[in-house]
């Protein structure tokens, strides 16, 4: 059975139209001072570039990201349209909320799939989890990039995600091949972005650059913004591998000799293909008792994504490669 | 997160965490200074760090580190591969830490003479700067530079953080013999507010804790300085309101709104609002947001802002407070901190950027440079990479804005390269050129296109470019013969006529290059008012002065001609035997020997003349004038 939240999406969508209401509560000041920022920096892209399109994952920074978009550019609709690189091994939970919301705001939501990984099926269970991102996430974000001849791309990364992060740009400026080069970004002053790039350049635009992880559960707290279900703890049958916890999303998933799926009440921290997403065990059914997890959290988020596993300067590598 | 909180008793710290609002600041020092181990504490203490990040930072220290077996901070804070492995850092890194009080954001930035535009980068956004003291060496230039920096950028607030202390056994006598020396270069600068804090960021002292080795330091530890700093003064916030205009919000037509952030000032409906550009006033009818219309919206508040009447906007107008408006000018005066390799030459054309505004521009003097390391004034004819200079500006269109000391936000603007599009440098407005506002253009009678109308011709300029004896000359000179005898009126400008009169006083520099085709632009300009066909005949080795020209003439009056043979062909032909001396070394900066020529890249015309006549190249010219109707 897929998880939804179909109902919290309408509500939610109807905040941005005829069911618009004022604030019962003032938004922290630091995170006005953080939604203002963000706001800046989508009007100036808006404004400055001809084919912008902002990336939607789907997960939390992404829907925070989306949010920022709809109140940037409110009554009119978002003037770009949103992008998701689907890998074809995402939650089917992520699928449905990304469908619901999408046609609950009116949104061009672009669903793009790397037909030559499929027609290959890629299987990250089978190939591993580095080739399937690479053809499934980097090769196929490339493609759409092409596809659609964007100059400015939004991504939902923070500064404070990996230490390669903390010096990346508001507009991280990318070549003809989308490749990053560290020795050759813009100094960023004051609140003037320098948006001026070649035929065929690009660049890619950081919103929550300045965003921790605190402030975005805070900020989705406050705004009552939906997220997908599986941010929140609940039964789930889960298999342990190699001490992580993998979650039976679908029958592509073999279990190996010895192995059973249990019920645990598990939630997740972070969202994306789901052999490769560990679960944690949770009694977080609520905003509320996430952010109190949160606070007493022993490791970061992305400890629970597989990919980072390697050594330090992976995350850098792969912005190299025009990952984002 | 203390043992036995109640869950609501947590939630309601969290929703309070913040309630200050954001602290930006900069930390200025080496890390000799131990301003990696300063920031790594605040992350550290804040309990920012998870174990798995403590986990990697321990394996990483015993790769790398140099701290011995303990945590080397400095590991956190390096951001890329390539320096870590140094063991420098080049760039501005951001870090965060939230207090139960505010959210800190700090901007961390190498502290040498060769990084002071990443110091820049981050002073521009930071409203404190922690200048950072070795209690062992005390005030050394470099903490002059940091203050000296810090204060042109606009920071009012400073922390004097004297660390190290337990190396000077904590001694009260030390701290504030610093103190004092520091007062004698920060005293008189624009600081609102200096405070001096004795610490030890390895051991914590006056960070988070107070020192109980310190114990006869009264004052508040840096945390409690940080937490309760008021950092906008009460000038700032009394500024006349100012908007500039991101993006006209136009989802229907019962709905124009004009969205952007707030610069300075609050607003109100009701409230009278003035165009800067065009002085047409409105009153403020709603100021939107998708949750509610507000009442007030203030300083750094990202709205949509309606009026009562339709007047013409568009990004890049600023609305104002109608009683107080900004200058709206042309001709400033700026400091300048230039950011690239290839160096700031008077005259040359650079794009303009503050906020939604963008024009050409050019600095029409250097007055003075600015010692970095004192601040005093020094002669220059250009300003290199990390220098700083006084400069008078030439913007195309009037722009409008505060001085940078009253305003930062409305008183900055970077400038651009034309064709790196790199940022090349920072600058602050100091002031209006008088001048600028009371040279007014004559309206006259009789115009430019009543001039070509009595010569039955449209104007253009024919620019021809290329190395020394490409055929340029040769060239022109048959295009101008056949136009004459087709009845045309022309003129041509070349070097004999140009750089034995007018530009008689110019060498071969790059900056007398540039400054040689300013003044022909000009003088082709006027001519092309006059309704002439003027042919040029110029080497002009650069892209820039080439598209500053075009921009001086109207849309289509500009042809550019590449006039375009090897090297070797040139050197062959060696018309005027320059080549010769050139080699002979007799002539410095000779453009194709030992002084660049940047090929154009779209050209209007495209002459190899390795492989044609003159003739069939005249000929060429001329078909393209007749197929962009300039002739008939």
């Amino acid at each position: 059975m897929i998880e939804t939240n179909t109902d919290a999406i309408r509500a939610y969508a109807d905040r941005f139209g005829a069911g618009r209401q004022p604030r019962k509560r003032a938004l922290s000041p630091h995170l006005a001072a953080l939604e203002a920022e963000a706001i800046h920096i989508m009007r100036e892209v808006a404004a400055e570039f001809e084919r912008p399109v902002m990336l939607y994952s789907i997960g939390k920074d992404s829907t925070v990201m989306l949010h920022l978009a709809m109140k940037a550019f409110w009554p009119a609709k978002p003037p770009f349209p949103f992008l998701h690189i689907d890998s074809l091994w995402e939650f089917q939970a992520m699928g449905a909320f990304r469908d619901t919301l999408a046609e609950a705001l009116g949104l061009d939501m672009i669903v793009w799939v790397n037909e030559e990984g499929r027609a290959r099926q890629i299987d990250p269970f089978v190939h591993g989890s580095a080739l399937h991102t690479q053809v499934m996430r980097t090769d196929g974000l490339l493609q759409a990039l092409n596809d659609g001849k964007y100059d400015a791309a939004f991504g939902g990364g923070r500064r404070d995600e990996e230490k390669s992060r903390a010096k990346e740009r508001v507009f991280s400026f990318r070549n003809e091949a989308h490749a990053w080069d560290p020795r050759n970004q813009r100094p960023e002053l004051w609140r003037i972005f320098n948006t001026r790039i070649r035929k065929g350049e690009s660049i890619r635009v950081f919103p929550l650059s300045n965003w921790t992880e605190v402030d975005i559960w805070q900020y989705i707290l406050e705004e009552d913004i939906p997220i997908v279900p599986l941010y929140f703890a609940a039964e789930r049958p889960v298999v342990e591998r190699e001490g992580t916890l993998i979650m039976v999303d679908d029958d592509r998933m073999k279990l190996n000799a010895g192995e059973t799926a249990e019920m645990k009440k598990v939630r997740f921290r972070t969202l994306g293909c789901y052999p490769l997403t560990g679960a944690v065990e949770s009694e977080a059914e609520t905003l509320d008792d996430i952010v109190l997890e949160m606070l007493t959290a022993r490791t970061s988020e992305r400890a629970g994504r597989l990919i980072d596993f390697d050594e330090a300067g992976s995350m850098e590598k792969k912005k190299r490669e025009g990952y984002f | 997160m203390a043992d036995g909180d109640t869950r609501a008793e947590v939630l309601e710290r969290l929703t309070r965490a913040g309630e200050r609002g954001v602290l930006r600041f900069i930390t200025c020092g080496s890390v000799d200074d131990g301003k990696s181990t300063l920031i790594g504490r605040l992350l550290f203490d804040s309990k920012l760090l998870f174990e798995d990040q403590i986990r990697i930072l321990e394996n990483e220290s015993k790769k790398h580190g140099t701290a011995g077996d303990e945590i080397d901070f400095a590991l956190l804070l390096d951001g890329l591969e390539a320096e870590r492995e140094q063991g420098i850092t080049i760039d501005v890194a951001y870090r965060f830490f939230n207090t139960e009080k505010r959210k800190f954001i700090t901007a961390d930035t190498p502290g040498h003479e060769q990084y002071t535009r990443n110091m820049a980068t981050g002073a521009s956004t930071a409203d404190l700067a922690i200048i950072l003291v070795d209690a062992r060496k005390g005030v050394l230039p470099q903490t002059r530079r940091h203050t000296y920096i810090a204060n042109m950028m606009g920071i009012r607030h400073a922390v004097l953080a004297v660390n190290k202390m337990d190396l000077v056994e904590h001694s009260r006598a030390r701290f504030h013999e610093i103190v004092s020396d520091y007062m004698t270069i920060a005293e008189n600068l624009g600081f609102a507010t200096i405070t001096p804090v004795p610490m030890s960021a390895r051991y914590g002292d006056n960070i988070f804790q107070r020192s109980d080795a310190m114990k006869w330091y009264d004052g508040p530890t840096l945390m409690e300085h940080l937490e309760r700093v008021d950092t906008a003064t009460e000038e700032e916030k009394a500024f006349a309101f100012r908007f500039p205009v991101q993006w006209v919000n136009r989802p229907n037509l019962d709905f124009r709104g004009f969205a952007g952030t707030i610069a300075a000032g609050t607003v109100k409906p009701g409230d009278e609002v003035r165009v800067a550009h065009s002085g047409k006033t409105a009153l403020i009818s709603r100021i939107v947001t998708a949750d509610q219309d507000l009442d007030e919206a203030s300083a750094g508040d990202a709205v949509t802002l309606m009026l009562d009447r339709e007047i013409d906007i568009a990004r890049g107008d600023m609305l104002v407070d109608a009683k107080s408006p900004p200058e709206v000018s042309s001709q400033f005066a700026a400091e300048l901190l230039w950011m690239t390799d290839e160096e700031m030459l008077p005259g040359r054309s650079y794009l303009l950027k503050a906020g939604g505004q963008v024009t050409p521009v050019s600095v029409t003097t250097l007055k003075h440079k600015l010692n970095i390391n004192t601040f005093e004034k020094e002669p220059g004819k250009s300003l290199k990479l990390n220098e700083i200079g006084v400069c008078t500006l030439n913007t195309s269109n009037p722009i409008a804005f505060d001085p940078y000391t009253d305003q930062r936000e409305t008183g900055s603007f970077i400038l651009v390269d034309r064709f790196t599009n790199q940022t090349v440098a920072a600058g602050m407005i100091e002031f209006s050129l008088r001048r600028a506002s009371n040279v007014h253009t004559h309206a006259m009678d009789v115009d430019k296109a009543r001039r070509s109308e009595l010569k039955g011709q449209k104007p253009a300029v024919l620019w021809f470019t290329g190395l020394s004896g490409a055929g340029k000359s040769t060239i022109a000179n048959l295009v101008e013969r056949k136009l004459a005898e087709a009845g045309r009126h022309t003129y041509s400008l070349d070097g004999d006529n140009v750089r034995h009169g007018l530009n008689r006083d110019l060498g071969f520099t790059d900056s007398d290059r540039v400054e040689n085709i300013r003044r022909i632009g000009e003088v082709a300009k006027l001519m092309v008012d006059a309704g002439l066909i003027v042919t040029c005949s110029f080497i002009s080795p650069f892209r820039s002065e080439r598209q500053m020209v075009r921009e001086l003439v109207g849309e289509g009056e500009f042809i550019e001609v590449f006039v375009d043979a090897p090297l070797e062909v040139c050197m062959q032909r060696d018309p005027k035997g320059l080549y010769k001396k050139a080699q002979a070394g007799e002539i410095k900066n000779f453009t194709g020997f030992d002084s660049p020529y940047e090929a154009p890249e779209h050209a209007e015309l495209h002459l190899e003349t390795g492989e044609m006549s003159a003739e069939q190249a005249a000929e060429q010219v001329i078909q393209r004038l007749i197929d962009n109707k300039l002739i008939g």
